[in-house]
């Protein structure tokens, strides 16, 4: 693969002020808490947690929608924060985003083409015959017929709405795509059309995925790399073979232990609690450890101190007790 | 999701390349189906066309003042006669062709009015919504002083200040609708912004101006082109009112408020004077209304998601 990454997040943390006003204490909520992770060309990073856990607040980081409150965030090596405005303009076209919502995502009262060329109008001098040349191309890619680009969004299904916010996102040809749940909302089998379509573009276009969902069965078809987040923070971060063979953390445990297997052959590693209570609020988060409310291998260290990401083999787990050998 | 009035219309899918219905044939096809709102909308092009063709219709000049017919009664009355389908008024000017010009003034008034504070509304209603902060504040708190103060008391005061006169009196009339459509703007506006076309649209590197105007304001529309017809109606109502208080259009302009204002002495006497300029302004804001109502039928996004 290349030698610079597309991406390169430092410590990124993004906090923000929430109530005040005439009466409340003013508060800080810290929606990410120190993220850190490279991501190659080709590649795909998955970002999994519960709601609430910072995941699409991450999303909107890298796709330069919020600025991060601190950390360093380089995309094709250029630092975005010190980067100047025709830079900016570069780099906004190599990170493109697909949302969850199929439905909120098309503009309702433009065709499928213009919101298609809309990309290029502004970025590109094209002229309208070349835009209208790309638009049909990037339709026949992503699988569907470019005499449907005359249509408005909501003449078409779901599965094909997300298709065309894939083909939106990759006109300008960026070299990242971030992907905020892109199939969360689907019905199971086009799902799977469209996660293999997300599959084959990757392959054609060496493009890097930023992979944001919840749902482990998806992303472990599609991740080659997974970090899982936790309040914010993440709690453990490697290769997805490792991770899915033998969890570190124990929210991760938890989390696998709660995704339903299809396989009957398949017998889970058993003895493992379920996740018991609710996730504490990221405005109010427990001292020490987050997760320790939660978890079953709690002792006096993770109420008090706060683990730091630790490397281990290819992986990083923020977690005393696996640092100290206690999670057998 | 209520689509399935759409889906209904629909175009098979694997039909090779069928232009889907235009937006224009889906939305007649829709507006058809409230009897009202067609009546009100043929109502309206009639008046649009004898406003358009007043000219040739209007049987006398609105101005001129015959001296053997003062105060003739309508043709079905004794001593009326077909010269005066509906009478004439104190000075002798013919009813009929003075509301056939007047209409001219009313849509024209209408129309203007309703331009003048869509633009303004629109405008302001865009920024405070996308700049959020003190902008929206101070915008916002200065519309709500004006949504405080009777329409027609706001009208007087800037008539007062400005002058009477029929430009002045628009201008007014479009100063008492700006906080309406400054706030429909602005909350369509926050309800829009939260969407996720709009951030696609700025990852894809879309400007102020092209998020404004492009990819905002069209999803806008609906609740505006409703309010804005049902405005036009109480604009003429206004115009009418400003005109009956000597305020708005100066005689012998005839307009239709005027009209009433001239012959408020003859109620008693002379019935006609008083009820045909009464009733054309009744029908016209009657067939606007309805037509408003069917706008919001087929438009507001609340009963139908398009």
């Amino acid at each position: 693969m290349t030698a610079v990454p597309v991406v390169e997040a430092r410590d990124l943390r993004r906090h923000y002020p929430v109530g005040g006003g005439a009466f409340g204490r003013r508060r800080i909520l810290k929606a990410v808490d120190g993220a850190s992770f490279t991501l190659d060309a080709g590649r795909t990073l998955a970002v999994v947690g519960e709601s609430g856990c910072g995941k699409s607040t991450l999303a909107r980081m890298v796709t330069m929608i919020e600025p991060p409150t601190s950390g360093e965030l380089v995309i094709d090596g250029t630092p975005v924060a010190t980067a100047d405005r025709e830079a900016r303009r570069r780099l906004r076209r190599s990170v493109q985003i697909v949302f969850q919502d199929p439905y909120g995502s098309l503009n309702p009262r433009q065709k499928i083409e213009t919101i298609l060329a809309e990309p290029l109008l502004i970025n590109t001098a094209m002229t309208a015959a070349e835009r209208r040349e790309a638009v049909a191309a990037m339709m026949r890619r992503v699988g569907l017929r470019p005499e449907l680009a005359r249509r408005y969004p909501h003449m078409f299904s779901g599965g094909q709405r997300q298709r065309i916010a894939v083909a939106r996102a990759l006109m300008l040809e960026p070299r990242l795509v971030v992907l905020d749940e892109p199939v969360s909302a689907l019905d199971l089998s086009i799902q799977a059309q469209v996660l293999n379509l997300l599959e084959d573009l990757q392959t054609e276009l060496g493009l890097a995925y930023l992979f944001i969902s919840h749902d482990l069965s998806v992303v472990r078809y599609i991740a080659d790399e997974i970090m899982v987040m936790y309040l914010g923070r993440p709690v453990e971060q490697g290769p997805r073979e490792a991770l899915f063979a033998e969890p570190l953390h124990p929210y991760t445990r938890a989390l696998l232990a709660a995704t339903p297997v299809a396989d009957p052959r398949r017998r889970r590693r058993g003895g493992r609690a379920e996740l018991r209570g609710e996730t504490p609020s990221p405005i109010d988060p427990p001292a020490g450890c987050a997760f320790h409310p939660r978890c079953p291998l709690a002792d006096a260290r993770c109420r008090r101190e706060r683990p730091h990401p630790l490397p281990r083999g290819e992986r990083r787990v923020a977690c005393h007790a696996v640092e100290e050998g206690r999670s057998r | 999701m209520a689509r399935a009035p759409e889906t209904l219309d629909r175009p098979a899918e694997d039909a090779l390349g069928p232009e889907p219905p235009g937006p224009f044939r889906e939305f007649w096809h829709d507006y058809r189906q409230n009897r009202g709102a067609v009546a009100g909308l043929v109502f309206l092009l009639l008046l649009v066309a004898v406003a358009l063709l007043a000219d040739l219709v209007a049987p006398h000049a609105p101005d001129v003042q015959y001296r053997d017919a003062f105060l003739t009664p309508p043709v079905w009355q004794e001593g009326g006669s077909w010269r005066f389908p509906l009478g004439t008024d104190a000075t002798g000017r013919d009813i009929l062709s003075r509301i056939i010009f007047g209409s001219r003034y009313s849509l024209s008034i209408g129309f203007l009015v309703i331009v003048l504070s869509l633009l303004g509304g629109i405008t302001i209603g865009l920024f405070a919504g996308f700049f959020r902060g003190w902008i929206d504040t101070l915008v916002m708190r200065l519309m709500d002083v004006l949504i405080a103060i009777p329409g027609l008391l706001l009208a007087l005061v800037v008539v007062a200040i400005m002058g009477p006169g029929l430009f002045n009196a628009m201008f007014a009339i479009a100063i008492v609708y700006l906080p309406h459509f400054v706030r429909l703007t602005r909350a369509a506006t926050l309800a829009e912004l939260s969407r996720d076309y709009v951030t696609g649209s700025r990852v894809a590197g879309a400007g102020l101006a092209r998020l404004m105007f492009v990819t905002v304001l069209p999803n806008c529309m609906p609740p505006l082109i409703v309010q804005a017809t049902l405005s036009f109606s109480t604009a003429v109502l206004d115009m009418a009112a400003l005109g009956f208080l000597g305020m708005g259009a100066q005689p012998p302009t005839p307009e239709w408020g005027t009209m009433l204002a001239d012959a408020r002495e003859f109620i008693l006497r002379a019935w006609w004077v008083v009820t045909f300029p009464g009733m054309a302004i009744l029908f016209t804001v009657l067939a606007i209304n309805l037509v408003g109502d069917g706008l919001r039928d087929v438009l507001d996004p609340k009963l139908k998601r398009s």
